[in-house]
């Protein structure tokens, strides 16, 4: 009877290995697939061709997808400008000078707003921030700009709640000290708080980068999906997540390979944004 | 030229103050937005009935039922898996090169944007498993997606469950296993409950990774291998293809609600955690 429960014991324990290896499994998989559709037109067309084409016309050989790279470049990077400063603002007011009842209203609001669908974003992109930019500033308001604001705007919850952790997991001594040696509270928050928070403000903005420029069906909405490199902030432009989206649909053979080999791209983009992510946040860790 | 550092330290006060403020009024401001707009068109008609005219007239009705379907089919597949895995990186086994490399292979599903996700489910299960658009590949692939969610939640709210619990069940003659279900998982259920209801607000809200894997069927879904339209999905057509402003307008406002509802929820759990343990 013993040696049951004992035995009973080893079969859970061994259960439970596979279901915590299923995500391993699973990462592999996902790899194996987007690989394997994707790679051989690396092979077939030449990377060249595919990262640094300037034409995309999948269904008569052409897979260029450089003015995409581009563009998701320009977009997330915009979207940071706007995004990571006031997300930072807010942060540091909530950590270092809110009230406690202001905390316990704007934290929470700030993290179930943090699930409103990013299609909600889009929509209201469209509505608003496209007329506004082509009545003032001219261009179809399909633009680099309208994109950037919106994904701005999108990853405001984002980049505030990990630097709002990585601004109050400094040490009150630190303030402390500071605060008794005469210094004011902004030159407290400014030399001391934020420099000692560094690498957490950063992992946060990498962060907030990674979901830029993986976001999708916000960006379709609102980016003209022009097929250019954008030469202004007025012009319109296609991300590389948008260019999976806005085909897959209805492709077959080397155009929906050449989708997996974007996706690809897009793949290698984020494993390295969250590489440099978490190489920083351990360096925070260690330190 | 010298700054007065107090003009300098009042200034900040009320920039930051400025900024903050700003941050957060643009985000109501949005949710606002949806509510005025949305408000008038929202019926119990519109909720109960059949679109019509591709969603230009009627209601939401299947859409609503696919989406409650979507959710709770992939937390039925995410919530063992991802508990499980929770149980066995905290409760049976100590750091080591495995659990690093699990934790590493969690961290890395968490990043993979979701329309990566939907590149997968769509040549994996629609196509190589011979799915098709369904429910199950949707479903399949949304599980995957969320799990990293649960197994975080799950791994800090076992955490959170003092030590002496255990010690106590472990004295009393109790296995490894019986102090897991008996002790450990009724102490760590809100916590639990946090990252399942976040998970449902994730499958809700998403739309990349189900648009090509549950295909946009505007018909109700009666089996799990028939196509469906979530309202993320269907919101997005409606606004995409200026089927109806309306009729996204009032989508958009009860897709707003029910994700406020399930992540107040999310909140509460989380609450209830915290004020039992710290």
């Amino acid at each position: 009877m013993n040696r049951n429960i004992i035995d009973k014991d080893n079969l859970v324990r061994l259960v439970l290995i596979l279901f915590a290896l299923s995500s391993l499994l699973f990462l592999f998989v996902i790899f194996a697939f987007i690989l394997t559709e994707g790679l051989p037109l690396f092979y077939k067309v030449g990377i060249k061709n595919i990262v640094a084409g300037m034409k995309w016309a999948p269904t008569k050989g052409s897979f260029g997808i450089l003015p995409m790279i581009i563009s998701s470049f320009m977009v997330t990077t915009g979207a940071l400008i706007v995004g990571a400063p006031l997300a930072l603002a807010c942060a540091t007011y909530l950590s270092e000078y809110a009230g406690r009842r202001t905390k316990l209203f704007l934290k929470p609001s700030l993290e179930l707003l943090a699930g409103i669908p990013s299609v909600v974003y889009g929509f209201l992109g469209v509505i608003y921030i496209v007329p506004i930019i082509r009545e003032h500033l001219g261009g179809a308001g399909f633009s680099i700009l309208s994109t950037s604001l919106v994904l701005a705007i999108m990853i405001l919850p984002t980049i505030t709640s990990i630097s709002f952790d990585a601004l109050m997991s400094v040490p009150g001594a630190y303030r402390e000290g500071s605060l008794a040696m005469g210094a004011t509270k902004w030159q407290t928050v400014g030399r001391v708080v934020l420099p000692a928070a560094r690498s957490g403000i950063l992992a946060s903005f990498i962060l907030g980068m990674g979901r830029a420029i993986g976001e999708t069906m916000a960006v379709i909405m609102v980016a003209g999906n022009a097929l250019k490199i954008p030469t202004s902030l007025l012009d319109p432009l296609r991300t590389l997540t948008s260019n999976i989206a806005l085909e897959l649909a209805y492709a077959t053979g080397d155009h929906r390979r050449a989708l997996f080999s974007t996706g690809v791209v897009l793949l290698v983009i984020i494993m390295s944004l969250n590489f440099i992510a978490n190489f920083w946040v351990k360096r925070r860790a260690t330190k | 030229m010298r700054i007065n550092p107090r003009l300098t330290d009042k200034l900040m006060r009320a920039g930051l103050t400025f900024l903050a403020l700003l941050t957060v009024g643009i985000l109501i401001l949005i949710v606002l937005i949806i509510f005025i707009k949305g408000f008038r068109y929202v019926t119990a008609e519109f909720i109960f009935s059949y679109p019509e005219d591709m969603g230009r007239l009627g209601g939401i009705f299947p859409s609503i039922i696919g989406t409650v379907f979507l959710g709770l089919l992939s937390i039925a597949f995410a919530t063992p898996l991802g508990v499980g895995t929770a149980i066995y990186l905290t409760e049976y086994t100590r750091e080591s090169t495995l659990t690093r490399v699990i934790r590493f292979g969690v961290e890395s599903l968490a990043g993979i944007p979701s329309i990566i996700y939907g590149l997968f489910g769509f040549i994996f299960f629609v196509i190589k498993l011979k799915m098709g658009w369904s429910l199950l590949s949707g479903t399949l692939t949304i599980a995957i997606m969320v799990l990293p969610t649960i197994i975080r939640t799950s791994e800090e709210a076992i955490k959170a469950v003092p030590r002496n619990l255990r010690t106590v069940s472990f004295s009393l003659g109790a296995t490894k296993w019986e102090t897991v279900t008996r002790v450990i998982i009724p102490s760590a259920a809100s916590g639990i409950l946090t990252g399942i209801m976040l998970s449902i607000g994730r499958a809700v809200s998403e739309t990349a990774a189900v648009i090509f894997t549950m295909g946009s069927s505007l018909r109700l879904p009666t089996s799990i291998m028939d196509s469906g339209r979530t309202m993320a999905v269907h919101f997005y057509i409606l606004a995409r293809e200026g089927i109806s402003m309306e009729k996204a307008y009032a989508t958009a406002l009860v897709l707003v609600c029910s994700i406020l509802i399930i992540n107040i929820l999310a909140y509460y759990f989380m609450h209830k955690m915290i004020a039992r343990y710290s």
